[in-house]
């Protein structure tokens, strides 16, 4: 089997790092060899599966060392639960530097070094919720992964997001074999979420992939920076990750998406009562503004 | 093919050679999938036309060798002009090579600058690491007094703050609190090397007055400030010290870097030599005033002076030609209450009368030209006081109320009514003016000799021959040390001018026999 590498994408919050982390212990379970890319400089993408609590990263060993050039691939690469393999790109401080140019870096330096080795599986890059400039498309540029996924939910910002990847995600899929591949609900538990996404899904070429439930479980077995797979392989919610799991093993639907206008986008909510429709007369009206009307 | 130890051969006239001639042909047939030169030359004489110029001005994403540089490089030239004082760059290696090979390609000197080789980290982490030892290297290393602290592109987008890098380093101990370290943000990416000079300028005096302001009084130590801006003629320098000292006019010239820029060959190498001293950029604000010799580019110097020194940076225009140095060394005069003295005024009429002499040359002569904003200006001044017809005047960085003054400056004289000036032009966009409408000269940097060339190849009749005024000019020898500000600039400026216009006309009348009913021993 050809390695794939898929990333995931979504708003900040969301669940992206722990969505990503019980997917791929479920992959792992099912027999697959696989790798995490965290390209977030908070770097929590692999706590869960290393039972750490953050991974020593890419930069901060580059920045120790004097250079990446110094660096080695055992020193930045660790295995986890099921011989995960995990990395973190890593960056600086809020504040100060390029956090972006921080996973070009990283990446390049994997690549480089031989990480994507041919017993691989699936690659998955976990990037930070905010693709606020080109270095965090990175994974998604040639020859690197070619599905995303976005993890979304039945909330308005985390929808206007899905809808921002998306058009983010057509600029590289024009030129180059970038894929989305589907929209993964992390739900939290809005009316008719289920629908929705699905129908967010649609416009944007897709499907939902899957929807996954809300369940404390993922907070309990996170309390122990366990996946749910690890800490709970029995519950219900591991039965989900491996339904999600299977779905994303098994997928073949990879579109060019077809991102929709402000205006679908607020009508579709309309539709499903996430916002109310828009009384103009009311806008930039203050509330003393109103009293004295 | 082998040369002979004895008669070494640069590739001119080598490649002349016979074999060198099959070689070339055949590497040619065999490996460079050339089209065949029926083709090229249709192209090229394309790219004469008004249609290609048509489309050439319609172009939108590209640019075509700029006529200007980026702002680093102005500042590194501000900072050589105070004494001893190491212009600093933080960013990228590369850049500062480059800084430094551009200088001394046009000025035939070492030029000391130093940068804080910023990598992959740095870019990643910021640059404040770089910046700690940068400091503590740069001044255990080559003892500077001064370390004048600049950026490259490369810091400025990733947005490091020098203001915190440079204090954070001094509390950290890697150099001293008190050590001057001025510095400016300088993103290449924004204006040009005369903004950067201006930014650099602006951090000199902030660093050395800002919070130094409450005992100054303006006019209290009797002096002027002039302030050169970017400028590459040493004489220029020269020049401003001669004339102020012949008028007895007690003067700082902030930034003066006319020494380290032509250190002698004596057997000692200075790093650092001459330049404006601390002391007086430190009591700039007591100045009666301070003139800005080059205005349209020194925008920040300008606000400046007027906000935090109070005085008044008087309007004058670039004292070049001869009205124009009248008005700076009246202004100067009014100002300081100095008469203007005999010596200048005899200088004065040697310029005039040497303007008299060569006026029938250069009437109606058609010049086209691009440069800086204020230097473009002053020779368009120049040019109209000979009579001589400015067709195309291009400059880059400028903007568009420079394109008005220029206009009107143009405007107010028959010489100007048929010139056209370009902002926000390149040189390839000038070459297209310089085919579709032909002037009899170019005036410009060395650039503009690729342009010679092109019109050389479209025939003899059309080749437009470039004159070497601005900067840079990397293939001629020592033009750097001549002048161009003042009377004695205005000297050099037409002597140069129509010696080329008498050379191209005995070029054209050296036929024997057929064009030499012209060509005469006395002109």
């Amino acid at each position: 089997m050809a390695l794939r590498q898929c990333a995931i994408y979504g708003k900040g919050g969301i669940g992206k790092s722990t969505t990503t982390q019980n997917l791929v212990s479920a992959l792992a379970e099912l027999g697959n060899s696989v790798m995490i890319v965290g390209c977030d400089p908070k770097a929590d993408s692999t706590r869960l599966i290393l039972h750490a609590k953050a991974q020593t990263t890419i930069m901060s060993l580059a920045a120790e060392a004097g250079s990446v050039e110094d660096l080695e691939l055992e020193d930045v690469l660790k295995a986890g639960y099921r011989n995960i393999k995990c990395v973190e790109s890593g960056g600086p401080e809020p504040g100060v530097g390029c956090a972006g140019r921080g996973v070009i870096t990283a990446i390049n330096f994997l690549e480089e070094e031989g990480a994507y080795d041919d017993d691989l599986d699936f690659v998955f890059y976990d990037v930070l919720g905010d693709v606020v400039c080109g270095g965090f498309a990175m994974p998604i540029r040639e020859n690197k992964a070619q599905e995303i996924y976005i993890v979304c939910s039945g909330e308005m910002m985390a929808m206007y997001a899905a809808n921002n990847i998306a058009k983010g995600i057509v600029k590289y899929a024009n030129s180059g074999s970038v894929r989305l591949a589907g929209l993964i609900c992390n739900s939290r538990e809005t009316a008719r979420e289920d629908e929705l996404i699905s129908a967010l899904a649609a416009k944007l070429g897709t499907t939902m992939i899957h929807f996954v439930p809300r369940d404390n479980v993922v907070q309990r077995a996170e309390i122990r920076r366990m996946t749910v797979i690890e800490y709970e392989p029995g519950a219900k919610q591991a039965e989900e990750y491996r339904q999600l799991a299977t779905k994303i093993r098994d997928n073949k639907n990879f579109v060019i998406p077809t991102p929709i206008t402000m205006d679908e986008l607020e009508e579709l909510m309309m539709e499903f009562g996430i916002i109310d429709d828009v009384d103009e007369s009311i806008v930039g009206v203050s509330a003393a503004a109103e009293a004295t009307a | 093919m082998s040369q002979e130890i004895e008669n070494i051969k640069a590739s001119y006239p080598l490649f002349r050679n016979d074999e060198y001639k099959e070689n070339l042909a055949n590497k040619r047939e065999a490996y460079e999938e050339r089209h065949p030169q029926t083709k090229i030359d249709e192209v090229f004489q394309w790219t004469t036309t008004q249609e290609y110029q048509d489309l050439n001005f319609n172009r939108e994403a590209l640019t075509v060798n700029p006529a200007k540089a980026c702002q680093p490089l102005g500042a590194v030239l501000c900072a050589l002009g105070f004494e001893k004082t190491m212009p600093y760059v933080h960013g990228s290696q590369g850049c500062v090579a480059y800084f430094r090979t551009y200088f001394n390609r046009h000025f035939k000197e070492p030029v000391a600058c130093v940068s804080d080789s910023m990598t992959e980290d740095a870019a990643v982490f910021g640059g404040q690491k770089n910046m700690m030892a940068g400091l503590e290297n740069c001044k255990a290393l080559y003892k500077p007094e001064v370390i004048a602290v600049s950026t490259t592109c490369m810091a400025e987008v990733i947005g490091d703050d020098l203001n915190a890098f440079i204090n954070n380093a001094k509390k950290a101990g890697h150099v001293e609190q008190d050590f001057p370290t001025p510095f400016a943000h300088t993103p290449s990416f924004v204006g040009s090397h005369t903004t950067g000079w201006d930014n650099m300028f602006e951090g000199m005096a902030k660093y050395f007055t800002l919070n130094h302001m409450t005992d100054k009084q303006v006019g209290s130590n009797g002096k002027i400030n002039l302030v050169p801006g970017f400028e590459t003629y040493l004489g220029n320098f020269r020049v401003i010290h001669r004339m102020m000292k012949e008028m007895g006019v007690d003067y700082s010239l902030l930034s003066d870097p006319s020494e380290v820029l032509d250190t002698p060959a004596d057997g000692t190498f200075r790093m650092y030599a001459g330049g404006t001293t601390q002391a007086e950029i430190k009591d700039a604000p007591n100045a009666i005033d301070t003139l800005l010799l080059q205005p349209w580019q020194l925008e920040k110097t300008k606000k400046f002076v007027q906000t935090i020194w109070h005085q008044p940076a008087t309007a004058i225009n670039i004292p070049m030609g001869l009205q124009w140095t009248d008005d700076f060394l009246m202004k100067i005069s009014e100002l300081t209450g100095k008469p203007i003295p005999a010596s200048l005024e005899l200088e004065r009429g040697r310029l005039v009368d040497m303007m008299t002499d060569s006026h029938t040359w250069l009437h109606g002569k058609r010049f086209s030209y691009y440069g800086d904003a204020d230097f473009v200006m002053g020779l368009t001044k120049f040019l109209l006081e000979m009579g001589a017809e400015p067709a195309d005047v291009l400059c880059n960085h400028a903007n568009k109320r420079w394109l008005k003054a220029m206009e009107k400056l143009l405007k107010d004289s028959p010489y100007g009514q048929n010139t056209k000036v370009h902002i926000g032009k390149d040189l390839w966009h000038f070459r297209s003016l310089v085919f579709t409408n032909k002037p009899d000269f170019m005036i410009g940097n060395s650039y503009g000799k690729f342009i010679q060339r092109d019109t050389f190849y479209k025939g003899e009749e059309f080749e437009v021959p470039l004159i070497r005024i601005g900067f840079p000019i990397f293939d001629r020898h020592h033009l750097h040390r001549m002048t161009t500000l003042g009377y004695e600039g205005a000297i050099y400026m037409l002597t140069t001018i129509v010696n080329a216009v008498l050379e191209q006309l005995d070029k054209e009348t050296k036929g024997m026999g057929t064009t030499d009913y012209n060509y005469d021993l006395i002109r």
